[in-house]
């Protein structure tokens, strides 16, 4: 979707102020958040592609303005209820008022430290070979669809040349909204920034992004 | 976004709406069964204690010391990572790229906040705010100059927008002076941002 989180080129922002000895957590609850969002990601009732689905599809104003951890909460709130886990009155209560939706697993702090090892693998056989191959000059499609992508808007359109060939991987563009993994090729495209930016971009500079093949054609 | 440290500084005072909220969630999460209050501990101190950018150092540390073993991250990232024991959760697909004399790499996720969890732990909010988010691919060179970083005129700059699940660690340049150190004093000059690219690694006079 081309939403406010797709900031690459955005004007207007400001300076990147770092923190010198910044905290892991700014407060006790950007943890609680932090760790409920993980945890909720572990019961496999959502995947983390829908995770970020919920985040950038938060009203523009309100991603904006929130804290990042706000932003989880928010986006935590919106999927518990979107799946009937957790009604927003049942927030406001502070308790639950409804019976609980039975869930295929939880995470019990007895497999916390596996589960984090294990991680969320995404590779996947392929299911056809790679369209592509390392130095391929190509195109980023001009897609703009209103449902999740991965695909940022300011390379769309631009030629790039494959980098590398990561390999096959979950498709977000289809697993965000549960409609299966749909396995596509991976490649690392790097673009010249004037390619990108035009003839006053910084001499010297490129960007890669991580594509999958839908995103891509041949260009000659 | 805002700065989270602007939020929930008042300690000792009343609660804050947001405190107050997610205080609620967790209750109505515990009360349902669906999350283990005690597994929500370990995973804040997983993050706070164990995870974090010294695992990385020990990597870029035993690249620096040890050739073969820096052949082989730059080759084969996620393996080589894990040999060290820096594996999963957001870093299931580990690739090492090195910085030069000519080409300084620098990494950003313009979409969200992807970041190499097992080797750098969670991101500092300014890898997550707007400033970065929106300027590091089209001004990188300014964004190395708000970390005060000046790097030479001709060098190569090469951004790496994390927008899959593939995850970057800079390998940066080894300081001069540092021959015949040990790998744990090499770690001690790896930095967090060296290893994001916004940064170089201390020197070590």
């Amino acid at each position: 979707m081309n939403g406010v989180h797709d900031m690459g080129g955005a004007h207007g922002f400001g300076p990147v102020e770092p923190e010198p000895d910044e905290p892991v957590f700014h407060a006790g609850w950007e943890g609680r958040v932090f760790a409920m969002a993980v945890a909720m990601g572990m019961t496999g009732e959502w995947s983390l592609d829908a995770s970020r689905y919920a985040r950038e599809s938060l009203p523009p104003a309100q991603y904006l303005s929130s804290t990042y951890y706000e932003i989880w909460l928010a986006a935590l709130e919106r999927q518990l209820a979107d799946l009937d886990l957790v009604a927003p009155e049942e927030v406001v209560a502070g308790r639950s008022l409804h019976e609980p939706r039975p869930l295929a697993r939880t995470l019990p702090a007895s497999e916390v430290a596996a589960s984090l090892g294990r991680g969320g693998p995404t590779t996947r056989e392929a299911p056809r070979p790679a369209r592509f191959t390392a130095g391929d000059r190509v195109r980023a499609r001009n897609l703009n669809p209103a449902t999740h992508t991965r695909l940022p808007r300011y390379v769309r359109g631009h030629v790039g040349t494959v980098d590398r060939v990561h390999g096959c991987q979950v498709f977000p563009d289809t697993n965000a909204h549960g409609l299966g993994e749909d396995p596509q090729w991976l490649y690392a495209v790097r673009f010249d920034a004037r390619e990108l930016w035009g003839e006053d971009a910084q001499a010297g500079v490129s960007v890669s992004v991580d594509a999958f093949e839908p995103y891509l054609e041949p260009a000659s | 976004m805002a700065e989270a440290h602007t939020h929930d500084r008042h300690e000792g005072s009343e609660l804050t709406e947001t405190q107050l909220r997610v205080r609620a969630l967790e209750s109505v999460l515990v009360e349902k069964g669906y999350v283990d209050p005690a597994a929500l501990d370990l995973l804040i101190e997983t993050y706070e204690t164990r995870v974090g950018p010294h695992n990385g150092a020990r990597v870029v540390a035993r690249a620096w010391a040890d050739e073969d073993y820096r052949r082989w991250l730059l080759s084969d990232g996620g393996a080589a990572i894990a040999a060290l024991g820096h594996v999963g959760r957001q870093g299931e697909n580990m690739v090492a790229v090195e910085n030069t004399p000519d080409v300084h790499n620098m990494v950003v996720c313009t979409l969200c906040s992807c970041y190499p969890w097992p080797v750098l732990g969670l991101p500092p909010v300014w890898y997550k705010s707007a400033p970065y988010r929106s300027r590091a691919v089209a001004d990188p060179r300014g964004v190395l100059r708000d970390f005060g970083v000046e790097l030479p005129a001709d060098t190569e700059v090469r951004v790496w927008d994390s927008t899959a699940e593939m995850r970057y660690l800079v390998v940066p340049m080894r300081p001069e002076g540092t021959d015949g150190w040990s790998e744990e004093d090499l770690a001690g000059l790896v930095t967090r941002d060296a290893m994001i690219g916004t940064g170089l690694p201390r020197s070590p006079r």
